[in-house]
């Protein structure tokens, strides 16, 4: 068993647990949940078995470094803090219907990172300029913020899901119903300074290594650019929650374009914009 | 007076504060769209005369560090400037405030309360308090009319947590502009063995004198089994007056700092030429030379000629040469050596020599003294977020009062600037507590 056939297996044991979440709307059992839970749980066990894997395959070529450093890997490590992050919610906010719109994000990472022809799954050696425990640091950072972004995103489409059902106002908290619009708000509220902590560590981690290879913390190619403004537009947002009480919608709506930024940040800058930071692309 | 003024209302209002940032947001797309720093015929070529005019009025080629551009920060500045100091003094007052002056039917009112009424007058104070104790809280207490007043307060200062990531952006600026006028960032390409007292600033490639000199005594490449590079490697020497003062290597990610100046490893060149290193391994004194294809070379002190004859090569790379030596008046040496590694001549062998390719290495040099300021900034910055999201100011009071002869009244109250739900949960578990303890009923 390699890390690429445990990490193949995740694939589809993630969409399995998004069809388990989502039948538990669909048929109202609420034994389904526990199924569910238990399955994603496992599912993320095997992910975290693949990570692991892969890390000790590094060693044993002889290049050895944490699995990190490329697209592949952090989309990988992306879908894995997704996966932990939900089930963290889930367990703190007792509620099991957000795996319906989370967890899909962890199988979309996942396909992605399988199955694209952009992306390169071997492992290779690092560059110079790679090897740095500021980068260990700086990917990690960044991506538990994307992660917690995602998952924001998620229940700001389960939010707007709900209000347009028009049963907003229905407060019980049954396991097979969506959550009362209020729990939702503020879980969004929450994981989205849970992300703002972590990107702007990810954004100082990233800037402490430039400087140590390069001499400039800040040399506002895309991505640093790119990431900056994902930071001000979560920044406009807590500001205009906490100062202006916005909630609700409003926060939801933000909550998606915030994704979207950070989709761009991550994704779009590499493949459409050049930059400093493109060597991360292959 | 302050407060009349509408100017420093204007720039007290958050609603600048989003307008300033969503501003920032949207006009930094353009920089990630058309490239920076290019000559004004690249814009002209690319995007028509036309265009290319309106990008210059508009700084558009250098725009983070155009007029509006920095007058955006320069607006934020101020506006995160007048905000607190419009603010912080009232923050100030709360976290100052003698909370044992807040009159009962204030308590009364807030958001988690609890009472209950008690038939006896003669209340055990320090039992009660002893709850709130065991409960983490370090209760005060204060003598009412009729009573016994307790308060007690935690995280009072993390109401300052929003003050200091407001003030940790206005630093990383700060570190920012002292960067920007009192550093300079250059780079310098310095060939082995040679050194240089001078760098080549990036923006108008003038010469910086550093006040000393660097050299470099080598520059190495290791490989990967796949022929990608793993490491560049110099070893550079630092020189004040012609005298050694500083060697180290430096690698990417692992600079040399001196004086103030910081040398990186950011390129290399490879040279037709060769760097050949003779040890007398006896007196243990080596001596570096450059030598050129095919030219004999000679260390007159020692009585040595020789030469590079032929040479092998990857691509660019040379792997390795072909030594001819002749020590003094014994037979030549002729010998194939590969990069790095050594051979031996001279009568008893007492000499090692070495060849290699010449490389000069690449140095990108910065001068910062803002740097500091900036990491300061942003450890302060994650502080200050950190205790904005995580901590609150939580005050609690337990107010005990004789009513008449036989009965007194007990009032639990408590207030938490955030994190409400936490802090309920807490309230009511000392609230349980303390039915216990009076076993009494409750209003
Ligand atoms: C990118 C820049 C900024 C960042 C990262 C930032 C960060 C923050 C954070 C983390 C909070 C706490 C929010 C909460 O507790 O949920 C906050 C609150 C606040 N910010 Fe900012 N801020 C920025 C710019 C500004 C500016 C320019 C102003 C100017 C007016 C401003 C005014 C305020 C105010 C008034 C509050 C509420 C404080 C209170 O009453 O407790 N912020 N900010």
């Amino acid at each position: 068993m390699d890390s690429s056939q445990l990490l193949g297996i995740t694939t589809f044991t993630y969409l399995f647990s998004t069809l388990l979440y989502v039948a538990i709307l669909v048929f109202k059992t609420a034994r389904l949940g526990r199924i569910a839970t238990g399955f994603t749980f496992i599912a993320w066990l095997i992910q975290t078995a693949g990570l692991i894997l892969r890390w000790r395959e590094s060693y044993q070529m002889g290049i050895g470094h944490a699995p990190l450093t490329n697209m592949y890997e952090s989309v990988v490590f992306f879908a894995w803090v997704i996966v932990i992050l939900y089930l963290l919610i889930e367990w703190k906010f007792k509620t099991k219907i957000i795996g319906a719109f989370a967890v899909p994000f962890a199988f979309l990472a996942m396909a992605y990172a399988s199955f694209s022809t952009d992306i390169s799954q071997t492992i290779n050696p690092l560059v110079p300029a790679l090897q740095s425990n500021w980068l260990i640091a700086h990917v990690v950072t960044c991506f538990v913020g994307y992660a917690a972004f995602a998952v924001a995103a998620a229940l700001g489409i389960m939010y707007l899901v709900k209000k347009m059902m028009k049963n907003g106002e229905d407060s019980s908290a049954r396991p097979t119903t969506l959550p009362p619009l209020a729990t939702i708000d503020d879980i969004i509220h929450k994981t989205m300074v849970f992300g703002f902590i972590w990107l702007t560590a990810g954004i100082i981690t990233g800037a402490v290594w430039a400087n140590s290879a390069w001499g400039t913390y800040w040399s506002w190619d895309p991505k640093e650019t790119w990431s900056l403004i994902t930071w001000f537009l979560y920044a406009i947002t807590l500001h205009a929650r906490y100062t202006r009480g916005w909630s609700g919608t409003k926060i939801a709506v933000l909550s998606i374009f915030g994704f979207m930024a950070v989709i761009f940040t991550y994704y779009g800058v590499n493949f459409l914009l050049a930059g400093l930071h493109s060597y991360g692309s292959s | 007076m302050k407060k009349n003024n509408s100017i420093w209302t204007f720039f007290a209002s958050v609603r600048l504060a989003i307008f300033t940032l969503s501003f920032l947001a949207l006009s930094s797309i353009i920089g990630t769209i058309i490239p920076q720093g290019e000559s004004s015929t690249f814009y002209v070529q690319k995007f028509g005369p036309k265009m290319a005019q309106f990008f210059q009025v508009l700084d558009i080629p250098d725009m983070y560090y155009s007029w509006w551009f920095v007058g955006l920060l320069g607006i934020l500045s101020c506006n995160l400037i007048i905000c607190s100091l419009d603010r912080f003094p009232a923050v100030l007052k709360i976290i100052r405030a003698d909370n044992f002056s807040v009159p009962v039917n204030r308590l009364a009112k807030m958001r988690e309360r609890k009472s209950w009424s008690m038939l006896t007058s003669d209340f055990n104070g320090p039992g009660l308090s002893d709850i709130l104790k065991r409960n983490g809280w370090k209760p005060q207490s204060k003598k009412t009319d009729n009573g016994e007043l307790f308060f007690s307060q935690k995280g009072a200062w993390s109401r300052t947590g929003v003050y200091i990531v407001h003030t940790s952006i206005l630093i990383i600026l700060a570190g920012g502009i002292i960067g920007h006028f009192l550093g300079f960032k250059g780079s310098v390409m310095i060939p082995e063995t040679k050194s240089s007292s001078k760098i080549y600033s990036y923006d108008n490639s003038t010469p910086i004198d550093l006040g000393f000199e660097v050299r470099c005594d080598s520059f190495a490449i290791e490989y990967y089994d796949n022929g990608m590079p793993r490491d560049y490697r110099s070893s550079l020497t630092i020189l004040e007056n012609g005298k050694e003062v500083l060697q180290r290597d430096i690698e990417v990610n692992s600079p040399l700092t001196y004086k103030g100046i910081t040398f990186y490893q950011s390129s290399y060149e490879g040279y037709q030429d060769f760097v050949v290193t003779i040890k007398n391994s006896v007196t243990d004194k080596s001596k570096n030379f450059v030598a050129s294809f095919q030219k004999q070379k000679l260390w007159e002190e020692a009585g040595i000629r020789f030469g590079v004859i032929n040479a092998e090569g990857m691509g660019k790379r040379i792997v390795r040469s072909k030594l001819w030596v002749k020590v003094g008046d014994a037979p030549a040496v002729i010998e194939w050596v590969e990069d790095g590694k050594e051979i031996t001549a001279g009568s008893d062998n007492n000499y090692k020599i070495s060849v290699k390719q010449m490389y000069a290495t690449g140095l990108q040099v910065a001068r910062d003294p803002g740097v500091w300021l900036v990491y300061i900034g942003c450890g302060l910055m994650l502080l200050g977020l950190f205790i904005a999201f995580f901590m609150s100011h939580k005050r609690i009071w337990l107010s005990i009062q004789r009513d008449d002869d036989k009965t007194s009244s007990l009032l639990l109250s408590g207030s938490a600037n955030k994190n409400r739900t936490d802090f309920s949960r807490q309230f009511s578990l000392l609230a349980e507590q303390l039915s216990k303890k009076i076993g009494s009923t409750e209003l």
